[in-house]
């Protein structure tokens, strides 16, 4: 299997390994670096639940190549309350009951951390339509669109 | 009774901040030490009989360390199901359906078992395939079953001898004389529906790791109810069940399409044949092809007298069943008992067959049955309203079962007030009027299930030296809020904050039996075994204090949660302290749930279903927007208000999908929109404009502080409704499903020329 080498940075934490071509980011953030939360579903970039962001920007990572981010920056949800102190969008979700099963959760929670850093105060439909590429089947999505507007005025983002 | 402290009150769910850190693990993240990898060679054909297989390409490839097919499994019970015992492990001599497993590829790397995928060389001779019901039913049609199996069913439902071989179950049901009804009725009113197939899509796909260690076997699964797979299991490998561990970690969401065995045989094979511990997870698409809905087509016929009172009901139903049984056959047995609705019906009579097909095998999914036949028996009564010139939720109020009138002889007496569950909802729908260029559809329906399923839970509540309790049940956190709303239950009881509450779920080995989690039973019928398991505590405390004090254990009693006799006074965890001594201890009750007393009958209790949706249609395009949700949910009582709407808002959604846009499609053997590109379910963007959540609490249930069940209600009645609500803008019924924009666009213009007369 052909392999590269590859320098990130995972939630702040320098990364350095040789990784086979074929290795998907998710992968490789859940199974070479034990980072669960990433969640994989559709596999086809559909869903959102893979969703990472890659240099600030959310992407699928069960469709991007783990050798496509040597040299970027990875934030995976497990990045984001590091220390313990949930964020203002985590802590949205739990005061809201914006998740059931919790499998889209982590996706959801990502994406909506990307919007709320271009867009402070998202619209209920600016907030829909960053969030149409995440899918949820438990919850009917009121309680989410709750729970971002909630995080917007709490703040938003908060590293 | 006191106050209530915790039950009633939207508690946090006590696994929300787990999930919102990735915290969380599901099975798909559990790893075991020296863990293989699995993948699935599947058939590429509907029906064929397998020549030879030759894995040695396979297992040349570096790192596969084993590809197991199904003449391998000839020291085992190769098969398992808790119905039929039919469902090949990996298929035996023939393939039933496209998708099926051929072979088990197991390596040490997934990527490597990937590869050998294609190494290994199936030769099959192409067997003529029955690929929808009437070809199955047909008098010379080839057989997907050849021979009968034997086993117990671990289900109510009987199987026998049918009118067609390929038949998987068959029920008539009914009573009166519908003939004669028929007769005398002033107007009979015929209707005949479609019901796709349909995929729940739980986002975690089907996985499961296992492994054999000192002679026991090992599952960790995505099982909604673990304790019926571990029987599989034990059947499968002759082991006793107390040799069996099947443990369920979060699932990331199950609806019913996790209940029953799925992979965890497949897993365990691959253990079996490599003494190693092994992790498979499916794909979306395999998952599809795992487990879907049956789909069904429905034939009613309903006998009216002129003041809108139903006479009669006749039902026929036929579900395509796909190759193997899993739960079809009780998921026809529900049909039939929910097909008809919440109704006094003097006369009916309701034939259905579920029948085996050279199709991807159905099961479960989130109100099995009903749906499916309460899209036909409600658009029928809508249509018989329409007819009669009689409001449509007056014509149901005539005919909705009064509190205590039996929906079927021998079943519980009806345990909700339906009349005033659809004055509320109907109150709440909003007729117009639409946006410019829309045409405003209302439509509603109802439907009462029998929930609960076979009662038997059981519980432990563990009181520690400190007071604090570990509760044990074997029912599944699904997402429901299980965890949160048992821990309610037990908090109340003992008069402990939630942080003093631990709830530990789904081991077969290390918590208590539970049957099933599903049919909307927790609430009710584990609530009860956890609300049981803390009085033995407290029993066992006043005893235990009784000896401390020695004293009679009459004399001691239970006051603001504390053990009192004359004037002295301990809290649990001093009882607990001073019974045991320094040693320290822990005091441990057991609450019991089966069939008898209260729940002697059955069902535990109706899930009542009551929607109503308001549409904005454009005519133009067929785009349907939510305009409004409404549901009402007849919980009794609200453990966890938030949690109760979150069910019926999910189970309306799940509904509203399967109203608007979800159907598999099969074209020829294969499944044409197998992932979730093609297969569309609703979408944020997709979110009904308003919703209302109304809930009513009349103490009535028979769980816990007279709690009854949710979850599956909000999804049965929605396609119906939304069938209706389209059938009323346009002019037009709809007679299938999905109502996507295609559709709804060919129904308008029907509408327009059926108006201009041609």
């Amino acid at each position: 299997m052909p392999e590269l080498d590859v320098s990130t940075t995972v939630n702040g934490r320098p990364v350095e390994m040789r990784l086979p071509t074929r290795l998907t980011l998710a992968d490789f953030v859940r199974d070479r670096l034990g980072l669960t939360g990433t969640k994989v579903s559709c596999g086809m970039q559909v869903c959102g639940a893979c969703t990472v962001l890659v240099d600030g920007d959310p992407v699928s990572a069960c469709s991007y190549l783990a050798c496509d981010v040597d040299g970027r920056e990875v934030l995976t949800v497990e990045g984001l309350a590091d220390g313990g102190e949930l964020t203002p969008v985590q802590r949205a979700f739990v005061d809201c009951s914006a998740l059931q099963c919790g499998f889209c959760t982590p996706g959801f929670v990502m994406a909506a951390t990307a919007l709320l850093r271009d867009e402070p105060h998202p619209t209920e439909e600016q907030i829909a339509h960053h969030l149409d590429g995440n899918l949820c089947r438990c919850t009917g999505y009121l309680p989410i669109v709750e729970a971002v507007l909630k995080a917007s005025r709490a703040g938003g983002i908060d590293e | 009774m006191s106050e209530l402290r915790v039950v009633g009150t939207s508690v946090p769910r006590t696994d929300a901040v787990a999930k919102v850190t990735g915290a969380a693990v599901y099975t798909v993240d559990v790893t075991m030490p020296d863990m293989l990898h699995a993948r699935v060679l599947r058939s590429d054909r509907a029906h064929a009989r397998i020549d030879d297989i030759d894995t040695s390409a396979a297992l040349a490839l570096p790192g596969v360390v084993a590809v197991v097919v199904g003449s391998d499994l000839s020291s085992l019970f190769p098969r398992f199901g808790h119905i039929v015992p039919d469902h090949a492990i990996l298929a035996i001599d023939k393939v039933r359906y496209y998708g099926e497993p051929v072979a088990l590829i197991v390596a040490t790397d997934l990527m490597v078992a990937a590869d050998a995928l294609s190494l290994v060389d199936v030769r099959y001779t192409e067997l003529p395939a029955v690929l929808d019901t009437d070809a199955a039913l047909a008098d010379d049609s080839a057989l997907v079953h050849e021979t009968g199996y034997s086993g117990v069913s671990a289900t109510p439902v009987v199987v026998s001898e049918y009118s067609h071989r390929n038949v998987a179950h068959e029920v008539e049901r009914g009573w009166g004389d519908p003939d004669g009804a028929f007769a005398e009725a002033h107007l009979v009113v015929e209707t005949r529906t479609h019901h796709p197939m349909l995929y729940a899509y739980a986002m975690e796909p089907y996985n499961a790791v296992a492994r054999f260690t000192d002679g026991a076997l090992e599952v960790v699964s995505t099982a909604q109810h673990p304790f019926m797979v571990a029987r599989d299991l034990a059947r499968v490998f002759s082991l006793p069940l107390s040799q069996v561990r099947v443990t369920a970690p979060y699932v990331g969401g199950g609806y019913g399409s996790k209940s029953y065995t799925k992979v965890e045989p497949l897993t365990a094979v691959g253990a079996w044949a490599t003494g190693r511990a092994v992790k498979l997870v499916l794909d979306v698409e395999e998952s599809i092809y795992t487990t879907r809905a049956d789909s069904a087509d429905v034939v009613v016929r309903t006998g009216f007298a002129a003041d809108g009172t139903i006479l009669v009901r006749d039902f026929e139903l036929v579900l395509d069943t796909g190759a193997y049984a899993d739960n079809s056959p009780l998921v026809l047995d529900k049909a039939v008992n929910r097909c008809f609705g919440p109704y006094r019906i003097p006369n009916l009579r309701v034939r259905g067959k579920a029948v085996y097909t050279n199709t991807s095998p159905a099961s479960s999914y989130r109100g099995f049955g009903a749906f499916q036949g309460n899209l036909a028996g409600e658009t029928n009564i809508d249509q018989g309203a329409e007819r009669l010139g009689i409001d449509a939720a007056e014509l149901r109020r005539r005919n909705l079962l009064l509190r205590g009138e039996r929906l079927m002889p021998g079943l519980r007496g009806m345990d909700a007030d339906l009349v005033a569950d659809l004055d509320l909802l109907v109150d709440e729908l909003d007729a117009g009027p639409a946006p410019a260029g829309r045409l405003r559809g209302v439509g509603f329906g109802c439907a009462a299930t029998d929930a609960g399923a076979v009662p038997s839970s059981t519980a432990l509540v563990k009181m520690q030296s400190d007071g604090s309790i570990v509760v044990l049940t074997g029912s599944t956190e699904l997402g429901q809020g299980s965890r949160t709303v048992l821990a309610q239950i037990a908090a109340e009881e003992l008069g402990l904050d939630m942080a003093a509450v631990r709830v530990l779920q789904s081991d077969t080995a290390t918590t208590p039996f539970e049957r099933t989690t599903g049919a909307s039973r927790t609430t009710t019928l584990t609530g009860l075994a956890v609300q049981r398991a803390c009085a033995d505590v407290l029993a066992r405390l006043r005893t235990a204090a009784a000896e401390v004090w020695e004293c009679p254990v009459d004399d001691v009693a239970v006051r603001d949660h504390s053990i009192v006799a004359g004037g002295r006074s301990m809290s649990y965890g001093e009882t607990v302290r001073a019974w045991f001594g320094p040693g320290g201890g822990e005091v441990v009750g057991q609450g019991v749930v089966r069939r008898a007393g209260v729940l002697a009958e059955l069902p535990p209790f109706w899930e009542i279903g009551m929607v109503g949706v308001a549409l904005d249609i454009d005519p133009e395009t067929g785009q349907i927007d939510v305009h409004q949700l409404v549901t009402v949910a007849d919980v009794g009582r609200a453990i966890n208000p938030v949690l109760v709407e979150g069910q019926d808002l999910g189970a309306a959604t799940q509904g509203l999908g399967g109203a608007l846009t979800e159907q598999l499609v099969y074209d020829g053997s294969q499944i044409v929109n197998a992932n979730m590109v093609e297969y569309r379910i609703p979408r944020i963007t997709d979110r009904p404009r308003t919703f209302t959540s109304i809930v009513a609490e009349r103490g009535d249930g028979i769980g816990p502080h007279g709690a009854k069940g949710v979850g599956e209600g909000a999804r049965n009645p929605l396609p119906g409704a939304v069938a209706a609500a389209v059938a009323r803008a346009l002019g037009v019924w709809p007679d299938s499903l999905p109502l996507n924009p295609e559709h709804v666009w060919r129904l308008a213009r029907k509408g327009i020329s059926q108006r201009s007369g041609t």
